[in-house]
C-alpha cells in the first residue's frame, strides 16, 4: 500500500509539474503584525495580527479602551479605513481625537443592543477593505456576551482570514475561545495624580484644585497567542499561571484634557 | 413610439404590439409594429375593435416613455460623435467625419452604433451616406444597417416608396395620379417640367429622390439631466414588484450614463401615489376613465445622494431598496420617475503601498444597511464642532479619503526610517510628547528644553510608539444623575445608579460655560474623581471574585462628574478607561 501511495503521489506530482510547484506541501502562511501604538504591548504580543481576531478583555476602567484608541490611532495615521462598532454608544470623539485618531477615517456605528453590534460587525466584515474593525462590548454585560454562540466567533474568524483586516474585540471576559489569535488581558495597576501641594492621601482630598489626573498604569498580560511559542491557555482557569509573570507588562497612560480648563473665580 | 414601449417592457420585443391614444371609448390605434399589422391591425382603428385581436398586445401611448427613448437615442449618438442633429422624435443624424480611424471602417462604426442602441433597449435602423437627407431616407426605408457609397445615393434610394420623402398631401396625390410610386421613378422625371407643375416642392422632392439635396447639420446640445419614467397600468403596493420596476429604470439610466461616459452623483425618485379607494378598482380602464375627476394623486419623493459617482445599477438598486425599506411610501404607486444627476466617473489610481480601502459601491451599500439597522443618525464619521460644550459632535458621512493616502505612503514604505527617527530623539521623547499639553509646569519646562534643542513641537499622533498612550474616556449617554456630599468644598462621597462610594481622589472644579447669550446656555463645574464604592461584607453565597465591582454593579475607577448650574444638580458624564 505505501508503495502504491508513493507511486500515486509521484504520478500526481508529474501530472501537475509546471503548474503547481509542490502540490502536497501546505502553503506557508505569513502573518503580518502591525503596531498597537504602545511599544510595551508590541514587545509583549508582537503587535496586532492581520487577518485574525484579537481579543482584549478586562474590567471597566482598566485601560482597555486606551489600548483600543491607541491601536485605532496607529491605524488611522497609516491612512487605513477603520470602523468602530460601539456596543453601548460610549465612544467619545474628543478623547479619541486627543488619542491621535483621525476621525475622518473612522466609521462609527452607534449600537444600542448586542444584536445590533454583532449584525453591524457582520456587515462590515462582508464589505471588506477595512484595515481595522473594532467591536466594543466593554459595557455589555458578560452574561449576555456569553450567550453568543461559538459559531458567531468562528464566522468572524473565517471572515477575516486571508484578509488584511484586524478584528479587535473589547470585552469584560474572553468569549471567542480558540477563534481568537491573540488574547490580552488588561487591568489597572494604579492611577497617577499630578500633585503640587500635597502628596499624601489627605492632600488628595484637601487640595483638589491643585492637581490633575495624570493617567494610570495598566498591566497587560498575554493570555493567548497563536504566533508565539510557549504561551499556553487554559480557559477553565482563565490562563496558564506559569506564563503569568513572564508574559505581562505595565504601560502608562497619560491624562487628556479636551478643552482649556479654568478655575472658578 | 412602439420602440419606446418595447424599451420599457422588453418582453414585448417579439410580440405583436399596438399603441392606443385617447380616453375610453374613443381609443385609436396610433402605432403598431410589423407583427400587429400582419395580424390585421390598422392605424386609426378603434380600441374596442383592436381588442378583438387576442394575439396583439395593446398598450397606451406614453409621452414620457417616448421622451426618455428619444433622449436615450441622443445619448447613443453622443457616445459616437459630438456632432449630433436631433432631427425628429425617432431620427437623429450623426456627423461621422474622421471617425473611421477610430472604429476601423464605416461598417464597424454602424455596427457599434446599432450595438450601443441595443444596449439601451432600442433596435435602430442605421444608414450611412455622404448626404444627410439620403441617410435619413435610407434609415427610414431600409431595415438594419445600410451603407451607401458616395455617388450611389440615387441608385440605392430608387427602390424606396415616395412616402419616405414626406411630400405634402396634395403633391403625394398628384404623384400618385401620375403613377409615381418610388423614388427612382420620381428621380427619372425631368426637372424643368416637374418644377413647372409642382413648383419648388417638386424640385426639392426631385433632389431628395436623387440623393443630391444638401444642407448643414443643426447641432443639438447634450442634456445634463437624465430622467426615465414609467406609468403603471396596475398600481403597485409592495416593495418587491417596485424593486423590479426600479431595477429596469436604473438599468436604462445607467446604460445611458455609460453611453455618455458619465456616472451619477445623485438620484431623484418620484412616486405618484393613488388614494386607497382607487386600489380596489379591478382594471385599469375603469381607473383611467375616472382618473381625471377622482384620483387625488400624492407624490412621494426621495433623494439618494452618493458619496462617489457610480453607475452600477445593481448597487444602486440595493441602495434604493434599503432607503425604501426604512422609509416606504404609504399608498399605491401609479407612476415612477427616476432622474439622475450626472457627474464625471471617479478615476482612482491604486498604488502598491497605499492601503486597501473599501470598495465605494460596497461601502455605500454597507452604510445603508447599517443605517437601516441602527438609524441614519447613528452611522458615520464623527466630527468635532466648534464649541467648548462637552460631548458635542456631529455625524458626517463616512467617505474614505484616498487622496490623502500619500501621507501614509511614506510611512508604510519606510517603517525603519520611522523607527530610527524615534530612537534618535529618544532622549527628548518626553519633551515632544508633552508639547500638546503644556499646562503643567513640568511640561512647560520640557517644552522649553525641546525648543532650545531645536526640536519643534509635533502633533500628538506622531508619537505613535510612545509608551504613554492617551487615556480614553467612555461617555454615558445620557449622563447619570448623581448625589454628591462635599466637605470643605471638596466632594467626599457620591452615589449614583444605586451605589454609594467614597471619593479617594479628586481634581477640580474646572469651570466651563458657554452659549450664555442664548436660551440653551450652559455652565458646569467638572471634577475628575477616583471613586471606591462601598461593598457589603462578604457572604458565603457571594461567589463574585471581582473585587473592583460594587454590590450594585458599578465598578471602581476614575469618573468625570460635573455640577450643572443650569439644572442645579450633579451628573456623571463618563469614566476613564
Amino acid at each position: 500500500m505505501p508503495a502504491n501511495l508513493a507511486q500515486l503521489r509521484s504520478e500526481v506530482e508529474l501530472a501537475l509539474a509546471g503548474r503547481v510547484a509542490s502540490p502536497f506541501a501546505l502553503p506557508e502562511r505569513r502573518v503580518e503584525f502591525v503596531s498597537t501604538g504602545i511599544s510595551e504591548v508590541d514587545a509583549l504580543a508582537g503587535g496586532l495580527p492581520r487577518g485574525a481576531l484579537t481579543e482584549i478583555f478586562g474590567p471597566t476602567c482598566s485601560g482597555r479602551t486606551s489600548l483600543l484608541f491607541s491601536a485605532l490611532g496607529a491605524r488611522t495615521s497609516d491612512a487605513e479605513a477603520c470602523a468602530l462598532v460601539d456596543g453601548s454608544d460610549a465612544f467619545d470623539p474628543q478623547s479619541a481625537k486627543d488619542a491621535g485618531i483621525d476621525l475622518k477615517r473612522l466609521l462609527w456605528v452607534r449600537c444600542r443592543t448586542m444584536e445590533q453590534s454583532f449584525r453591524a460587525t457582520d456587515f462590515l466584515l462582508a464589505a471588506g477593505g477595512f484595515g481595522f474593525i473594532a467591536l466594543d462590548l466593554g459595557d455589555t454585560p458578560g452574561e449576555l456576551v456569553h450567550r453568543v454562540p461559538l459559531e458567531t466567533w468562528f464566522r468572524f474568524r473565517r471572515a477575516v482570514e486571508g484578509t488584511p483586516t484586524i478584528l479587535f474585540v473589547l470585552e469584560e471576559e474572553p468569549h471567542a475561545k480558540t477563534c481568537a489569535s491573540l488574547v490580552l488581558q488588561v487591568e489597572a495597576a494604579r492611577s497617577r495624580w499630578n500633585l503640587t501641594q500635597a502628596d499624601s492621601a489627605a492632600g488628595l482630598r484637601r487640595y483638589p484644585f491643585s492637581r490633575l489626573f495624570d493617567g494610570s498604569d495598566v498591566r497587560a498580560e498575554l493570555v493567548r497567542s497563536r504566533t508565539q511559542q510557549g504561551v499556553k491557555t487554559d480557559f477553565h482557569d482563565g490562563r496558564d499561571p506559569l506564563a503569568r509573570d513572564d508574559k505581562s507588562i505595565v504601560f502608562e497612560t497619560r491624562g487628556i484634557f479636551g478643552f482649556p480648563r479654568s478655575r472658578p473665580t | 413610439m412602439v420602440q419606446s414601449a418595447v424599451r420599457a417592457e422588453p418582453d414585448l420585443l417579439d410580440r405583436a404590439l399596438a399603441l392606443v391614444e385617447g380616453d375610453l371609448p374613443l381609443w385609436k390605434i396610433v402605432a403598431a409594429n410589423q407583427g400587429a399589422l400582419q395580424e390585421g391591425i390598422e392605424f386609426g382603428m378603434g380600441g374596442s375593435q383592436a381588442k378583438q385581436f387576442s394575439s396583439v398586445e395593446i398598450r397606451r401611448r406614453s409621452p414620457g416613455l417616448e421622451k426618455a427613448a428619444h433622449a436615450a437615442l441622443l445619448d447613443v449618438g453622443w457616445s459616437i460623435s459630438p456632432r449630433v442633429e436631433d432631427t425628429a422624435a425617432d431620427t437623429i443624424v450623426l456627423d461621422i467625419t474622421g471617425l473611421t480611424s477610430l472604429f476601423g471602417s464605416v461598417k464597424n462604426l454602424a455596427a457599434a452604433l446599432a450595438e450601443r442602441a441595443a444596449s439601451i433597449g432600442l433596435r435602430p435602423h442605421v444608414a450611412v451616406a455622404s448626404n444627410i437627407e439620403a441617410a435619413i431616407h435610407a434609415a427610414r426605408g431600409f431595415h438594419g444597417i445600410t451603407l451607401i457609397p458616395p455617388g450611389e445615393e440615387s441608385e440605392r434610394l430608387s427602390s424606396l416608396p415616395v412616402e419616405v420623402l414626406f411630400p405634402s398631401v396634395e403633391t403625394f396625390e398628384t404623384l400618385y395620379r401620375w403613377g409615381i410610386r418610388t423614388c427612382g421613378e420620381l428621380a427619372a422625371l425631368p426637372l424643368l417640367p416637374l418644377s413647372e407643375r409642382l413648383g419648388q416642392e417638386g424640385v426639392r422632392l426631385h433632389e431628395l429622390a436623387r440623393g443630391t439635396h444638401c444642407r448643414s447639420l443643426a447641432l443639438a446640445q447634450p442634456e445634463t439631466f437624465f430622467e426615465e419614467e414609467m406609468a403603471l397600468d396596475y398600481a403597485v403596493t409592495e416593495l418587491e414588484p417596485l424593486s423590479f420596476l426600479l431595477g429596469r429604470l436604473l438599468d436604462q439610466l445607467c446604460a445611458r450614463l455609460e453611453a455618455r461616459s458619465l456616472a451619477a452623483a445623485a438620484f431623484y425618485l418620484r412616486l405618484d401615489l393613488q388614494d386607497s379607494d382607487e386600489e380596489e378598482a379591478e382594471n385599469f380602464e375603469i381607473r383611467r376613465k375616472s382618473s381625471a375627476s377622482k384620483i387625488d394623486s400624492k407624490t412621494f419623493e426621495k433623494i439618494l445622494r452618493l458619496p462617489v459617482p457610480m453607475r452600477d445599477s445593481k448597487t444602486l438598486l440595493k441602495l434604493l431598496r434599503l432607503q425604501l425599506q426604512s422609509d416606504s411610501p404609504h399608498g399605491s404607486i401609479v407612476k415612477i420617475s427616476l432622474a439622475a444627476e450626472p457627474a464625471r466617473p471617479r478615476a482612482g489610481q491604486k498604488g502598491l503601498f497605499i492601503p486597501d480601502a473599501p470598495d465605494p459601491e460596497k461601502l455605500e451599500v454597507t452604510i445603508a444597511r447599517l443605517a437601516g439597522l441602527v438609524g441614519n443618525s447613528n452611522v458615520g464619521s464623527p466630527q468635532l464642532v466648534n464649541t467648548h460644550r462637552p460631548g458635542e459632535f456631529r455625524m458626517a458621512p463616512y467617505i474614505p479619503a484616498p487622496e490623502e493616502a500619500g501621507v501614509a505612503y511614506g510611512l508604510r514604505c519606510s517603517p525603519h526610517f520611522s523607527v530610527s527617527s524615534v530612537l534618535r530623539f529618544e532622549g527628548l521623547d518626553t519633551a515632544q510628547r508633552n508639547c500638546s499639553q503644556p499646562e503643567t509646569s513640568a511640561a512647560k519646562a520640557d517644552l522649553e528644553q525641546a525648543v532650545t534643542a531645536g526640536l519643534k513641537p509635533g502633533p500628538t499622533k506622531r508619537t505613535v510608539n510612545s509608551s504613554r498612550a492617551a487615556i480614553a474616556f467612555r461617555m454615558f449617554r445620557p449622563e447619570i444623575p448623581a448625589n454628591v456630599e462635599s466637605a470643605e468644598g471638596c466632594p467626599c462621597r457620591i452615589s449614583f445608579r444605586g451605589a454609594r462610594g467614597e471619593v479617594v481622589a479628586a481634581s477640580g472644579p474646572w469651570r466651563t460655560s458657554g452659549d450664555w447669550w442664548e436660551e440653551h446656555g450652559w455652565r458646569q463645574d467638572e471634577w475628575d474623581m477616583e471613586i471606591r464604592f462601598d461593598r457589603p461584607a462578604a457572604s458565603k453565597s457571594d461567589k463574585s471574585d471581582d473585587k473592583r465591582t460594587s454590590r450594585r454593579g458599578v465598578p471602581d475607577g476614575i469618573y468625570r462628574i460635573y455640577y450643572d448650574w443650569t439644572r442645579r444638580g450633579w451628573f456623571v458624564r463618563g469614566r476613564y478607561d
